[in-house]
């Protein structure tokens, strides 16, 4: 059976994880921020589901699992947050948000 | 017809990341990670994981991107991002992420160059399987993480009060 290779799984999850990355720093939209985040979350759990297939156990898929759990309830309290944010200072750019410089 | 179907879904998904933090529109950024989202979970369907393709469709697709859409609708800030200046922060972002992926594709690459990777036989991740490990391997974790949710479920509740009480 010709697949494509683990490796093209790990590269393309490399990748992905490398974009989010790059989105969180360059970004100044935190709900684009936050999108980056679960993009570099998927791209673990790509990485995991790969790695479980390729070694026949069944360990990442169900690690994938609680990711998947934990991704929810961090989006549900990060929105949360983001809302109670917005309610204070009006704006959502993370370069408004400087109450604690000097 | 199955490495076209994973470059397929490859593309579609690199392509769509790109978009997600590329687009200026926010809304936008949203629909090209729900389309990100589409081409891994074709991904998880070729790598014989169903379950988790589903469940992600479900959670992410279903849930997380309708919650971005939703607060997105609410906060009404579309189009007032300017135009980023290509600053110190750009080009260190640029750099940092260049140097993340080169780290670990050069990893992954001499890991090759090893004769790592033996060849694959899948082994469906079938549903009764899953259910048979959630259920004695995993138990408490499982307790954990339903115990995780209901404490998130209570701190988006008090976060989304209107009046945050004097603590």
């Amino acid at each position: 059976m010709i697949t494509a290779s683990l490796n093209a799984y790990l590269i393309l999850s490399a990748v992905l994880f490398a974009i989010g990355f790059l989105g969180v720093l360059i970004r100044r939209n935190t709900l684009v921020i936050y999108m980056c985040l679960e993009l570099m979350l998927v791209a673990a759990t790509l990485a995991l589901v790969a790695f479980s297939h390729y070694n026949r156990t069944i360990d990442g898929d169900v690690f994938v699992f609680f990711i998947l759990t934990v991704a929810a309830a961090e989006v549900a309290v990060g929105l949360a947050i983001i809302v109670a944010l917005f309610r204070q200072r009006q704006t959502i750019e993370v370069d408004q948000h400087d109450a604690l410089k000097n | 017809m199955n490495h076209l179907l994973f470059s397929f879904f490859a593309c579609l998904t690199g392509i769509a990341a790109l978009g997600v933090i590329l687009s200026r529109n926010t809304v936008n950024a949203a629909m090209c990670l729900l389309l990100c989202l589409g081409g891994v979970a074709g991904l998880f369907v070729r790598l014989d994981a169903f379950l988790l393709a589903f469940l992600l469709l479900l959670v992410y697709a279903g849930a997380v991107i309708a919650l971005f859409l939703f607060i997105i609708m609410l906060l009404d800030v579309r189009g007032q991002q300017r135009p980023s200046p290509r600053g110190l922060k750009q080009t260190a972002g640029l750099i940092a992420g260049a140097v993340l992926l080169a780290a670990v594709v050069g990893f992954i690459a001499r890991l090759e160059s090893q004769g790592g990777t033996a060849g694959s036989a899948p082994v469906g991740a079938s549903l009764k399987l899953y259910a048979d490990q959630l259920f004695t391997v995993y138990l408490l974790p499982v307790q954990v993480i339903g115990f995780l949710l209901l404490i998130a479920m209570l701190g988006a509740i008090a976060l989304s009060r209107r009046t945050p009480p004097a603590a």
